[in-house]
Order: C-alpha cells, then sequence, then structure tokens
C-alpha cells in the first residue's frame, strides 16, 4: 500500500506547488458484485474494509455509505481512547483496540495523532475510593495499565481542578490509565479509507441501503439509491441507525437509539493535559491540539435520531464542568452538536451474526464506539472472511441476550461506559 | 493620527476612556466599542493569525468577526478571546492581542508566514509519523489556542437565567425587525425584540434613510416608543444564539456592571430579521490589515465617527457600497470604486471614481494596505472596503429545521420551505433593499394597515458573480481565523475531500471562532469552482448552535455547588451538628458518619463498641417509608417482591427482596403489615424515588388502580432507631404506651405507640443482630423524642451511632447493603435465598430470569465472609484471584471490609465465584500488585446463633 | 427542550418525565411456560422507529403512566393518552 506520506515528501511537494499528491481515496462507482460488502463509511466499516483485505487478502470489497466517509458518529465524538474497563470480556477487546491505536498511524502510514495523554477518573468519596479499587485492580488482573492515584496524583495531572474544601465534589483520588489518551477522529477514518482503497476497495459514498436481498433465507447482497449490489457475504456496521438496518433485514435488536451531545469551548493555550471524567458529575473533557475544550456527558433523556443538542443536558454538562474548573468559566462554548448512538441493554457492543445468515454485525456501542474502531473492524472483518467469531467477538454475540450473559460494566464497576 | 481621522463623538473630549492595548496606553470614548476605539486610535495590526501569524486587522464591526479577538482583562475580570467588534469599551481595560508574542505589532513567530508553502491544509496528516507523534505534539499545542486562560480567575456563579413565554419574539432589531415591531405592537401583541449590538436600528444607524418623513435614526427612535407605550419589550446587547426543540429560543443578554443573563423564550411565533453577513472577496492578500467589509467601512464612520482612511478604493461586485462611496466622499476621504462588472448598473457618485470591469487582483502593504492592483496597474489605497454580496444569516432558520435553496440572482442560500412558527424577513431573507425589508417585516406580524413608506440611498440591488479564481496567483485566503487559502481548498478537492463536510473537517474551513459566517460561502463556491459543480450541488454544512460564542457561566447560570445537585438534609441535622457529627453524604443523603473527639477511627470503633456494650442511638429517618394500601395492596406487593408478603400478619414485618425483570436484586428491605389492605414498605434510603416508581408502574400496568394506592412518605416520618443490650429499656422509658415484652412485641414484629401528641411505630427489625426498636413519627416531633433519647441514653452510656460505625456492626453480621454488597448481576440465590425461586407458583418481578443458562450455571457468585492473618482488614476492592500458568483471573472482590471491635480482628464480606463450595478454602487476595491469602467463611462472624436479637 | 403533554397536568417540560418502553410489549406469563427467547423479546428487544412512534412514559411530578406518539427524528409530538381503565 502507499506509504508516500512523509516529512521529506511533505518538503518536496511545498516545492512544487503540492501538485502531486493523490486522492486520499477513490471513489468507486458500484459494481454488481463483490465477495464482501461492507454497509456503513464509519470509523468501524472503513477499518472493516480495510482488514478484509489486509489480513483475510479478498480482493473484491466494497463498502456502500450513504452521506459521506466518517459523518456518523466518527466524526461526532469527543475522541477518547481508552481500555479501562471492568470485565476481562471487556478489557480484551478495548485493550485491543487501544494496541492498534498505538501502531495505527504507522500501518495507515496516516497521522492519526493518537495522544496518549492519560485518563483520570476522579473519585469524590471514600466510597468511589473503593469502588475506584475494585476497578484498578480489575483492570491490572486482566493484563491492561491502570493505577490508583491520590488526590495529590489527581491534582498533580490536573492543577486547574476544583481544590476548594467545600467544593461539591471533593477530589478524593481516581483511577488512572496512561496508555489512554485522543486522537484526531476524522483521520482515523481518512486513514482507513486511505489504506483500505489502497488495497484496491471500491468505497461508494452516497450510496444509501434501501433494501437487503435474500435468497434462501440468506442475505446475498443490498438494494441501494445506486442500484443493487451482490455480495458473497455481507458486514454492517451503522451504530445509531443499527436498528434501522436490522428492520430493512426483517428483524428487531436490543438497541435504543439516544442522542449523545458533544461540545468544544473556543480554543485557548494549553490549561488541560489529561482525558478527566468526574464520577459525581459524569462530565468529561480534553483539550484537542488546537486548544479547544472538547466536552461531553451523558444521554439525552429522549429517545432520539434527531441529531441536534438539547439545553437540559447541555445546561447539566457544562455546569458539571464548572464544577471540576472553575477557572473555565472565563471560557466561551463555541459549538455544540449531537450523534446518534446505539444504546444497549449491558452498553456493550453487539458483534457477531445476526439473525439473517449470510449479514453480520458491529454495531451497539452506546456512547463509545470511536476507542473500539481497529477492534470493531477487524473482528467483523474476521467473521466476515471465516464466518467464525475471533475469540475476542464471541463473548459480544447476540445470544447473550437470551442466555443471560450480559456484559455490563455498569453492573460491576458502577460506573456507566 | 496619521489615517484614521476622527469627527463627531470623537472631537468631545468630556467622555474620554482610557485604556491599553498590548501595554500602550490609549484613550477612546464612550459609545466606542474596542474596535471602533482601536481603529480610532490607529490601531489596525490587531493581532496574529493562527496558523501563519499574518497581521490582521478587524474585517467587520459585528458578530460575523473573524479576527478582532482579544484577551479583556477589566475589574479583576478576565475574558479570553472577546469579539472586539461587539465588546463596550470600558474605561481601564486591558487589552491584548491573542496568538501573539510579544504583541500584534512584533510577533516573533510571524515567519511562519514564509514556511506557508509546507504547511498546506492537512499538512499534519502527512508528517510527524517518526518517531511517533508524541515528540512533537507537545510543541503544536504550545502553538495553537487563541487567548489565554487566566488560572488564578474563577467567576462567581451568579448569572440569573429567566423563561419567558411571549406572542411574538423578534430577533434583529434592523429595520425588518422594528417594521415586525411596529406592526404587532399596534396589534396589541405582546412582543419581545431582541438586538445583539447595543443600539436598536441596524442598517439604519449608518446608512441615510427616511422612513414615513422622518430621518432613519428619528424612525428607530419612533417605533421604539410605540414599542414600549404598548408593552413590548427590547433587549439590546443581546444574542438569540439557537433555537432548540419546540421553538425554544435561547438569548444570551449581555449586561453591563451585572452578571449576563440567560433567557429561555417560548414565543408563539417567532420573527428572524438577522440580517446579513458581507462577504469578502478573494484575491491576493485579501486578509492584510486595512482591509475591512465596506459596511463596516460606513458603521465605523457613521456610528463611531472613525474615518478608516484617506485614499479609499471600493471593491464590489454588487451595488452596495454606493452609499458607502458617497459617506466616506463626504467625510472628506479619496474614493475609487473598483467594480469588478463590465458595466455597472448604477452611475458614478459625483467626486468618485468607478472602475468597471475591475477586480482587484492583489493588495500590498503588509501591516496595513498600501497599494491595491486593478487590471495590472497598482492604485495607492490605505483602506480597501470590499463587497463580495451579502450572505444572509439564515443559522437560526437552520437550527429550526430550515432547509435552504439558492438564490441565483441575489447569489445567496436564502430561507426555503416555511418552518411552522416561524418567519425570516429582511436582509436574512435574501432581501437587502429598505422599502422590501419594512415590508416583509410589517407583514410577518400580520399587519393589515399600510407599510411603511421608506426612501433610502439604495434603491435597487444586483450583483454579480466574482467567486474564487484559481487561475489567479498568490496566497489568497478563504478562512481569515483558520488561515484557509484558496489553494488548500483546490488541495483538499485534489485529495478527494470534496464533501462540503470534509472540505470543511480537512482545511478546518469555517471551523474558527467565527464559525465561517464570512467565510462558508467562498469556501463552498470555490470548491464548486475547482470541482465543476454548481455552489448548490455542493451545498452547506450544519448550522450548529450558538450563533455566537456564549459564555459557560451564562449557561450554568446558578446551578453550582448545591444547586448542582442538592444534597438532602436531616430534621435532625442541626441536633446532630450540636452533638459534633462528622457529615458524609451517602445517596445525597447528608447523614452523620461518626461523632466526637479523635481521629475518625477511633471514634468510629469507639461507637461500634459502645452499641454492643450499652446503646446505640442512630437517626435512621431517609429510611424508605412507602405506604400501599388498598383492597389490592398485598397482591401488588406479591409481584413487585421476592418474597410472598400476602401471607404477613398484620403487625409483623418481614425482610425481603426486590429484582428487576433481569432478576438481579434491586433492593432489599423489609415490609410491615399494617392491617389486612396496608402495608409500609421500608426499602433502603437511596432506593426510594425507585421503588415508588416501580411499585406505580406494576399498579397501573397491572391492577386496578382505583383498588390500590402507592404514597411515599419518607419525608414526612422520621424513624430513630435504639440497638444494644439497654435497647429495651430505654425505649421503655421513653413511655410510649406500647408493651414490649417479647411476646407482645417479638423481633419482626410492631406496636402503635404514642409519644406526647405524635403517634409512633415502633418496629422491632434490626440492622445490627441487637435487639433494636426503629421508633417512626411524624417529623415534627424527630427533635423532642431525640433528645429524650438523649436523656435516656445518658443514664445508659448510649453511644450516639454514625453510619461507619453502624456499616461495621451490620457487616459483623453478613447482613448486605444493596448496591455495596451486591453488584448489578446478583440474583437472590447468590444471596443464599432461593425460598422463593424454588417454591412460588405465581408470578412476580423477575421470576422468568431467574431461570435462564446464566442463572442457573453451578458457579455463581456468593457472598461469603473473608478471614484473614494479622490486624490489618482487606481492602475494600481487592479481589480473589485463581492463577493458572502465566495467567490470572478474577473470582470476584471484597465488597466490605472493617476492623471489628468487639472481635478483635478484620472481618470483610466478598462476591467470589461458586462461594459456597469454596467455604473454608483458601483463597489468594489481589490488591494493586500486592497478594494476601484469606479464608473463604460464612458471612455473619458475630453471633452466629442470633441470640443478641433477644438478650 | 421539548415539552410533552401529560393527560392530567398539561403541557410540561421534557425533564419532568421518563420513558417507560415501547407500547405493546406484553409480559409474556406464566413463566415456566416462556422461553429463554420469548423472555428475551420482552426485556430487550426494540423496534426504536426511527419516525413516528408510540410509547410510554410516566410524568414523574403526578405518577401517572401514559400513551404518547412522537416523531423520533423531529419531535413532533401527536397526541398522549391516558391508560386508565376504567374500574371493573
Amino acid at each position: 500500500m502507499a506509504k508516500d506520506y512523509s516529512t521529506l515528501r511533505l518538503l518536496r511537494e511545498g516545492l512544487r506547488g503540492h501538485t502531486g499528491w493523490q486522492p486520499a481515496w477513490r471513489d468507486a462507482e458500484p459494481k454488481g458484485d463483490y465477495d464482501a460488502l461492507v454497509i456503513g463509511g464509519g470509523g468501524h466499516g472503513l477499518a472493516t474494509a480495510y482488514y478484509l483485505a489486509k489480513n483475510h487478502g479478498l480482493k473484491r470489497i466494497a463498502l456502500v455509505e450513504k452521506g459521506w466517509l466518517g459523518g456518523g458518529n466518527t466524526g461526532r465524538n469527543t475522541t477518547a481512547i481508552r481500555s479501562n474497563y471492568f470485565y476481562p470480556e471487556s478489557v480484551a477487546l478495548y485493550d485491543f483496540a487501544l494496541k492498534l491505536y498505538e501502531g495505527l498511524s504507522r500501518d495507515l502510514n496516516y497521522n492519526i495523532m493518537f495522544s496518549q495523554r492519560g485518563l483520570a477518573v476522579v473519585a469524590h468519596s471514600e466510597a468511589e475510593m473503593e469502588m475506584a479499587a475494585r476497578i484498578v485492580n480489575a483492570m491490572q488482573i486482566n493484563g491492561t495499565d491502570a493505577e490508583l492515584l491520590s488526590r495529590e496524583q489527581v491534582l498533580e495531572k490536573a492543577p486547574l481542578l476544583n481544590q476548594s474544601d467545600r467544593a461539591r465534589y471533593p477530589i478524593y483520588g481516581g483511577i488512572w490509565q496512561g496508555r489512554a489518551g485522543t486522537a484526531r477522529h476524522d483521520a482515523v477514518a481518512w486513514g482507513y479509507a486511505r489504506g483500505a482503497s489502497t488495497l484496491g476497495v471500491d468505497i461508494i459514498q452516497n450510496c444509501e441501503v434501501t433494501g437487503f436481498l435474500v435468497e434462501q433465507g440468506r442475505c446475498v447482497g443490498v438494494e441501494t439509491s445506486r442500484g443493487t449490489i451482490r455480495a458473497g457475504v455481507t458486514g454492517m456496521a451503522v451504530a445509531g441507525h443499527s436498528g434501522v438496518l436490522a428492520g430493512l433485514a426483517g428483524f428487531r435488536l436490543p438497541i435504543r437509539s439516544f442522542a449523545l451531545q458533544a461540545m468544544v469551548s473556543e480554543p485557548v493555550k494549553p490549561c488541560l493535559d489529561t482525558v478527566l471524567l468526574y464520577m459525581g458529575t459524569g462530565t468529561y473533557l480534553s483539550q484537542s491540539d488546537k486548544g479547544e475544550l472538547v466536552i461531553g456527558g451523558g444521554l439525552d433523556r429522549v429517545l432520539s435520531y434527531g441529531q441536534r443538542g438539547n439545553p437540559p443536558l447541555q445546561e447539566q454538562v457544562i455546569s458539571g464542568m464548572l464544577e471540576m474548573f472553575p477557572s473555565f468559566g472565563q471560557l466561551k462554548l463555541l459549538r455544540q452538536w449531537a450523534g446518534i448512538v446505539d444504546v444497549v441493554p449491558d452498553s456493550s457492543p453487539i458483534i457477531g451474526p445476526s439473525p439473517l445468515p449470510g449479514l453480520f454485525i458491529n454495531g451497539g456501542w452506546g456512547t463509545g464506539g470511536f476507542k473500539a474502531i481497529p477492534a470493531g473492524g477487524w473482528l467483523l472483518a474476521h467473521l466476515m472472511a471465516t464466518g467464525e467469531h475471533h475469540e475476542i467477538s464471541r463473548p459480544f454475540d447476540l445470544s447473550r441476550f437470551t442466555t443471560g450473559r450480559l456484559i455490563d460494566e455498569a453492573a460491576g464497576s458502577a460506573i456507566a461506559h | 493620527m496619521t489615517a484614521a481621522s476622527q469627527s463627531k463623538q470623537h472631537t468631545t473630549s468630556t467622555d474620554a476612556l482610557t485604556f491599553t492595548f498590548d501595554g500602550r496606553a490609549l484613550v477612546g470614548r464612550h459609545g466606542d466599542t474596542v474596535a471602533s476605539a482601536l481603529l480610532a486610535n490607529g490601531v489596525f495590526t490587531i493581532g496574529r493569525s493562527f496558523k501563519y501569524h499574518r497581521p490582521r486587522g478587524f474585517w467587520s464591526a459585528g458578530a460575523e468577526e473573524p479576527n478582532g479577538l482579544f484577551d479583556i482583562r477589566h475589574q479583576g475580570r478576565h475574558h479570553p478571546n472577546a469579539r472586539g467588534t461587539l465588546v463596550p469599551l470600558e474605561a481601564g481595560m486591558e487589552v491584548r492581542s491573542v496568538n501573539t508574542s510579544p504583541s500584534a505589532a512584533q510577533d516573533r513567530l510571524s515567519l511562519l508566514d514564509r514556511l506557508g508553502r509546507f504547511l498546506p491544509a492537512g499538512f499534519y496528516y502527512k508528517t510527524f509519523l517518526w518517531p511517533d507523534w508524541h515528540l512533537y505534539e507537545p510543541r503544536i499545542r504550545a502553538m495553537a489556542g487563541l487567548g489565554r486562560l487566566d488560572p488564578a480567575f474563577e467567576p462567581p456563579g451568579n448569572s440569573p437565567q429567566r423563561s419567558l413565554h411571549c406572542d411574538l419574539l423578534i430577533i434583529g432589531a434592523g429595520p425588518a425587525g422594528l417594521a415586525a415591531a411596529h406592526a404587532a405592537a399596534t396589534a396589541g401583541r405582546r412582543v419581545l425584540l431582541v438586538e445583539l449590538q447595543r443600539q436598536a436600528g441596524g442598517s439604519l444607524l449608518h446608512r441615510p434613510a427616511r422612513i414615513e418623513g422622518l430621518d432613519g435614526t428619528d424612525w428607530v427612535a419612533a417605533t421604539l416608543n410605540k414599542l414600549s407605550d404598548q408593552g413590548g419589550e427590547l433587549l439590546t446587547s443581546t444574542t438569540a444564539y439557537g433555537i432548540y426543540d419546540h421553538n425554544l429560543v435561547c438569548l444570551w443578554e449581555q449586561r453591563q456592571g451585572r452578571p449576563d443573563r440567560l433567557w429561555r423564550v417560548r414565543p408563539r411565533e417567532i420573527v428572524l430579521a438577522t440580517g446579513a453577513s458581507e462577504r469578502p472577496l478573494v484575491f491576493e492578500n485579501n486578509d492584510r490589515p486595512g482591509i475591512l467589509s465596506a459596511d463596516a467601512g460606513l458603521h465605523y464612520l457613521r456610528r463611531h465617527g472613525v474615518r478608516l482612511g484617506e485614499r479609499v478604493v471600493i471593491a464590489t461586485n454588487n451595488d452596495s457600497v454606493w452609499p458607502v462611496a458617497t459617506g466616506l466622499r463626504d467625510a472628506g476621504a479619496r474614493v475609487t470604486i473598483a467594480d469588478s462588472r463590465a458595466q455597472a448598473s448604477l452611475p458614478a457618485p459625483e467626486g468618485v471614481e468607478l472602475l468597471t470591469s475591475a477586480p482587484v487582483t492583489s493588495v500590498q502593504g503588509r501591516k496595513r494596505a498600501e497599494a491595491v492592483i486593478v487590471k495590472g496597474r497598482s492604485l495607492a489605497a490605505d483602506l480597501v472596503l470590499v463587497s463580495g454580496g451579502f450572505t444572509p444569516n439564515v443559522h437560526l432558520y437552520c437550527q429550526a429545521r430550515g432547509r435552504l435553496h439558492y438564490d441565483e440572482e441575489r447569489l445567496a442560500f436564502r430561507p426555503g420551505q416555511a418552518v411552522p412558527g416561524l418567519q425570516v424577513v429582511g436582509a436574512a431573507n435574501g432581501t437587502f433593499l429598505l422599502a422590501d425589508a419594512l415590508k416583509e417585516g410589517h407583514r410577518s406580524a400580520g399587519s393589515k394597515e399600510d407599510v411603511p413608506r421608506a426612501e433610502a440611498a439604495l434603491e435597487q440591488f444586483s450583483i454579480e458573480a466574482a467567486w474564487p479564481d484559481t487561475k489567479l496567483a498568490g496566497r489568497q485566503w478563504i478562512d481569515f481565523q483558520n488561515d484557509v487559502t484558496l489553494k488548500d481548498v483546490a488541495l483538499a478537492a485534489q485529495e478527494n475531500f470534496r464533501s462540503v463536510e470534509h472540505l470543511k473537517r480537512y482545511t478546518t474551513l469555517g471551523m474558527a471562532t467565527d464559525q465561517g459566517k464570512t467565510s462558508n460561502m467562498n469556501g463552498l463556491a470555490a470548491m464548486a469552482a475547482v470541482t465543476g459543480r454548481t455552489i448548490p450541488e455542493v451545498g452547506t454544512t450544519t448550522f450548529r448552535p450558538p450563533y455566537v460564542p456564549v459564555p459557560f457561566t451564562v449557561i450554568a447560570g446558578r446551578r453550582r455547588g448545591e444547586l448542582f445537585s442538592p444534597v438532602r438534609r436531616l430534621v435532625l441535622e442541626n441536633a446532630h451538628r450540636q452533638a459534633g457529627a462528622a457529615f458524609r453524604e451517602y445517596g445525597s443523603w447528608l447523614r452523620p458518619a461518626f461523632y466526637g473527639v479523635g481521629t475518625p477511627e477511633e471514634a468510629i470503633h469507639r461507637e461500634a463498641r459502645q452499641a454492643r456494650q450499652s446503646v446505640g442511638l442512630f437517626d435512621g429517618s431517609p429510611l424508605g417509608k412507602i405506604e400501599v394500601m388498598g383492597p389490592q395492596a398485598a397482591a401488588l406487593l406479591d409481584f413487585n417482591s421476592y418474597n410472598r408478603l400476602s401471607t404477613l400478619k398484620p403487625g409483623r414485618i418481614r425482610y425481603g427482596f426486590m429484582l428487576t425483570e433481569s432478576g438481579v436484586v434491586y433492593d432489599d428491605g423489609v415490609v410491615l403489615r399494617v392491617s389486612e389492605d396496608h402495608f409500609i414498605v421500608s426499602c433502603s434510603s437511596g432506593h426510594v424515588p425507585g421503588v415508588v416508581m416501580r411499585l406505580e408502574e406494576w399498579r397501573q400496568d397491572r391492577f386496578d388502580p382505583s383498588q390500590v394506592v402507592v404514597h411515599n412518605s419518607t419525608a414526612q416520618w422520621s424513624t430513630l432507631t435504639a440497638t444494644g443490650p439497654q435497647a429495651r429499656s430505654l425505649v421503655a422509658a421513653l413511655d410510649l404506651g406500647v408493651d414490649l415484652g417479647d411476646d407482645a412485641l417479638p423481633h419482626m414484629a410492631f406496636a402503635q405507640g404514642r409519644f406526647r401528641q405524635w403517634p409512633v411505630r415502633v418496629a422491632r427489625v434490626s440492622f445490627t443482630g441487637d435487639r433494636s426498636y426503629e421508633l417512626s413519627l411524624p417529623a415534627a416531633g424527630a427533635l423532642t423524642l431525640w433528645q429524650r433519647m438523649l436523656v435516656e441514653g445518658q443514664k445508659r452510656e448510649a453511644t450516639l451511632l454514625g453510619s461507619e460505625a453502624l456499616m461495621i456492626l451490620r457487616a459483623e453480621k453478613g447482613y448486605i447493603v444493596a448496591g455495596k454488597d451486591t453488584d448489578g448481576y446478583t440474583m437472590p440465590m447468590d444471596l443464599g435465598l432461593s425460598g422463593p425461586r424454588e417454591k412460588r407458583q405465581d408470578e412476580y418481578v423477575g421470576k422468568r430470569a431467574l431461570f435462564t443458562p446464566e442463572a442457573t450455571k453451578p458457579n455463581r457468585p456468593a457472598l461469603v465472609g473473608l478471614e484473614v492473618e494479622g490486624s490489618e482488614p482487606l481492602p475494600t476492592g481487592a479481589h480473589a484471584i485463581e492463577r493458572s500458568g502465566t495467567g490470572q483471573r478474577s473470582l470476584g472482590f471484597v465488597t466490605s471490609s472493617y476492623w471489628s471491635p468487639m472481635l478483635g480482628r478484620p472481618i470483610a464480606l466478598a462476591l467470589v465465584e461458586a462461594g459456597r463450595a469454596r467455604l473454608q478454602q483458601e483463597i489468594e487476595i489481589y490488591h494493586l500488585g500486592q497478594q494476601r491469602r484469606a479464608r473463604v467463611v460464612a458471612p455473619c462472624a458475630f453471633d452466629p446463633e442470633g441470640a443478641r436479637l433477644n438478650a | 427542550m421539548q415539552r410533552f403533554p401529560c393527560p392530567f397536568c398539561g403541557l410540561r417540560d421534557e425533564t419532568e418525565f421518563h420513558y417507560g418502553g415501547e407500547a405493546g410489549n406484553d409480559r409474556p406469563e406464566p413463566a415456566a411456560e416462556v422461553s429463554d427467547q420469548g423472555w428475551a423479546e420482552y426485556l430487550h428487544i426494540e423496534t426504536n422507529p426511527k419516525g413516528r412512534s408510540r410509547e410510554i412514559w410516566v410524568h414523574m411530578t403526578c405518577g401517572e403512566f401514559f400513551l404518547l406518539e412522537r416523531d423520533t427524528v423531529t419531535h413532533e409530538v401527536f397526541a398522549s393518552e391516558s391508560l386508565r381503565r376504567a374500574a371493573p
């Protein structure tokens, strides 16, 4: 694949007016028939296409996207990457993603700006510190990095935190994962698109799936706004709209759709060097390389497919931030938006065969799909290419809702993920 | 004064305001904005651009300003990234340019501009790969960002917020908005008119006009009088920044000398008269200081008396600059209009030079325009005014789900289909001529009266496209603040970032603090030109709130500290404080954790020991007291609970669980049966709202709501507990009129008594394992009874019992706290309560879930006790682990762990996989890299026979 | 801030309401005759419509559950209806 991005090349192109740069990906016209078809041009879909080609050597792969690449939650999230989970199944999944992220800029020859600045979850009482210890121990036992921070250590990481004795949420300490961080979200989509395109994947934008082709009870392709596309195997990675596609395919999922808001401040010079979450307020934030504070919180209370922010939660999140960082009250809200997320009863993803044979699902990521993109793509590609679960994805099969074997992080750690 | 000359207000010195800019002392005038004051002082280079550190000056006089951002310190407050065009000047302001070092005039990083060719759009995606991003990121971060945060300044949380309902909300008090306000007020409707500038009037304040025979500014004053006479309200310095669901409009009102205010307005109807923003023309060095919007040139001249230049070239593609030219001419400037059109539609004004087919192709001068290149010829100019047409401010319309359509004639995206409850009028609707705007505004209010008659200096508006031309040489700016040039747009297209959203994200066009108000149209027109598409084919990006950046403090309002998340307080809080209680928060309740002197540990252990030796007094008031009454009460509770309750006899109490439909233990607690049709559910304090809600849900879904009611009386009743060997004697001394004999009142029974005028429920339930009496009475009587209990307690060496000591006592007995000793998977069998699951034939919440494969697997976790060697308790949160080969896995975790003062050794509870099968086995305990061993034992460590319940 | 019409109290802010689930999700009984699959359907499976939706909500301040018809994309509210049955 193309490895032509480098400082030297940038200098050389600078001298000749940047006329030599090729399209980051090739826009393809749909052909009638493919070995594998991926629905959804977000991070998970693009990564799936990339790994289908790279890991499994498939040649005839198409990816269809109803709008523009990375236009869903990949381009709307708060860019945090972490694997600070409680259950071994979750750690295996998210730490796999984190490890892939650690090598992704070089693998894709595309700087996704993965900044491992660490993430602190701050606890506000002795009871929460006990919970923090429970989680840190679980993370260490399950093989990922975690530390239990004291109050002093938290304040060292984020000196502008509210240190007052009378703070509504006093700082007792927290959970630290040093390998966690942020990345440039769009770059993840574009990097995978470029990688996939270089390996021959047909990337088809503005192509909406309107139905599934089913022959003898098996999915053999899709109807789209740009014609029929047949495929040996089909995978969908359309989180936020999984339920809609499932409806087209004739089944229902354990998923509710909610708007998840995010917002940024005006850019200022560096004032926060880590990713930070308060157990008490539920607000989390980091500062982008551009200087904007990137702020998020919980879900809106009303189920929705409307990609727009709503004042009640916005006020909650912002007030929460000011509890954490009173000096940030000097700053202004620059932009707010929302993405639609799949919310699953146990808040863990769904990866596996769908009720329609020949169609595989990657979805249900809730509020945290971005951090799992490399793993989600890798695992869906594995399923599509082999028909079998990878051992990491097996626990996330749809069958868990029937057996009762849920993977509910909130159940074990009392922290909603 | 070199170029800017002062007239009108600036000639009087009585209202002088001194301020500093980058440390330099300057003088402005009352009525100035920071922008007008700087310009009046001849300061044109006011900052540096984000990426290349190019010198920049003001472009506009309004909210769309891309360059004029400052860090402003004033009266102990600090405002980073304040928009100078909208900030009223105040005496003593310290104004600093952003992104400059040391000053806007002399910036150390200005050499970055020379490296521009190596830093095109998205360059960072292609480099910094070796060795990795972490090496470069800190330096990049330090260079990015605009203003600086003052870490020492913490704004107070005192921004008020108001809600308002009105008939008509008019946003924008320019001519169209005023016409609407006039008509609506006349019709007697309740009107709120908002204007983001300090003064209502809009273009009438600087563009000459006569309306209804009055001078424009006089008509503004007359209209405002009319509005106020009819009870309408005007808010100036107020920005409508967002329209949200069901047409909720949020306003940010800036108030001098008082905290800003947020308004949430629910209007019956909305009129958007938000005007339009003038677009730059795209030519080489079009970003230099001294190049401003033509309308802004007139604005500063007429509203602030600042003539920005002597030798003025006005670059245009439309008619709107004619009044600008005559205005500057009248102020004594030499004016040339350089019109890109082959033929201007209006004749040259007298004394103004008009060039046609004369697009400006470049500007010379670095920190201030010196000359323009027109038709290959250099024309001296110290001021370049530009009009590339107008972009309607349609943000709010789009937020309200409006769809735009592209108007080829006016070269603008205008509102398309109507949005219910919302009208767009005037320039915001692409209606740029005064008379038409007045008519639209007037009609929008539904007025049948005559439209105001108007004469304006500009009686026609025609425009011809002069979109970015990629064939033109040099660096041409599209987005000033984010330093996006035409070449960047072309590069984005070349690399296939052709979708307008990709263009925005790849080049950062429109993502600066002005959100592309001046740049988006040129950007997408450039993309259209480069890719051979039409402008509507390229389309616009989404318009997201807020319209302008809004202070976080305004949005947060007074939701700070306890107002962010209130704590619940005990009726007896003051009594506990007098007794030396240390308070902690338990599930939103502020409760005594322990009392008295010494270290917390000493106090807690003293209380725990003494309660077992004599008697402990505990305020258990937050305990749930939910009354369920009616003929179907027993049936409802049977369905709601894991344990049957219909078999409970009146006067008796039963302990049990409530499950979720997933079969997980939701809460534990006791239920009292008062009479055949009356129960009291005493759930744990944190679960009260949830239990009420689930009872309501099943009551309404499954039962006849007229046959059973649920009433939460938790807050109306206090519960005071005496526990320990002396508890009975103490309660007897209270003289409650209840037979306390064990036959009359055995464990798990209750009786009704009386304390003075209050009824008291005396319940024998125990959370300590010792004989205990819970006394529940109306909260009004709580203090009197508590004081009486203290008096009787003193005679018996009683101790006050805080929550922490109580936690030890209950853990000694192996009693659980739901949510602490259970997790989101714990089923009743895991806690040793399998009876109902095996025996109950009828339906109850969660029943089916107790029989799934997961629920019936043999190695389910169980609640167990743990014993350790030595005196150091296990840390709560430590895990039990199992090793296999190189790996290890968690078997569960310690949920509660304490030093037991009575037993003189540590005790612990844990949820452990297949825990009951491991009884008496040793397991390994892991905590933060340290290992210990522990023996699995039964949860109850103290008085396993339960003898003390009746001792 | 959306506003929902409680059939008992009238138009109120969304923050006073709590979602109760999709309308028509009947509890399968008796437990002994319900398959694992059937129970999972009742507990977890959703139609999750994009567009018009019939939902059960509770107005927390008055405690009444009711039926709400609304659009999940535009947030338009069509109607709300009491679930009260006449006493037998």
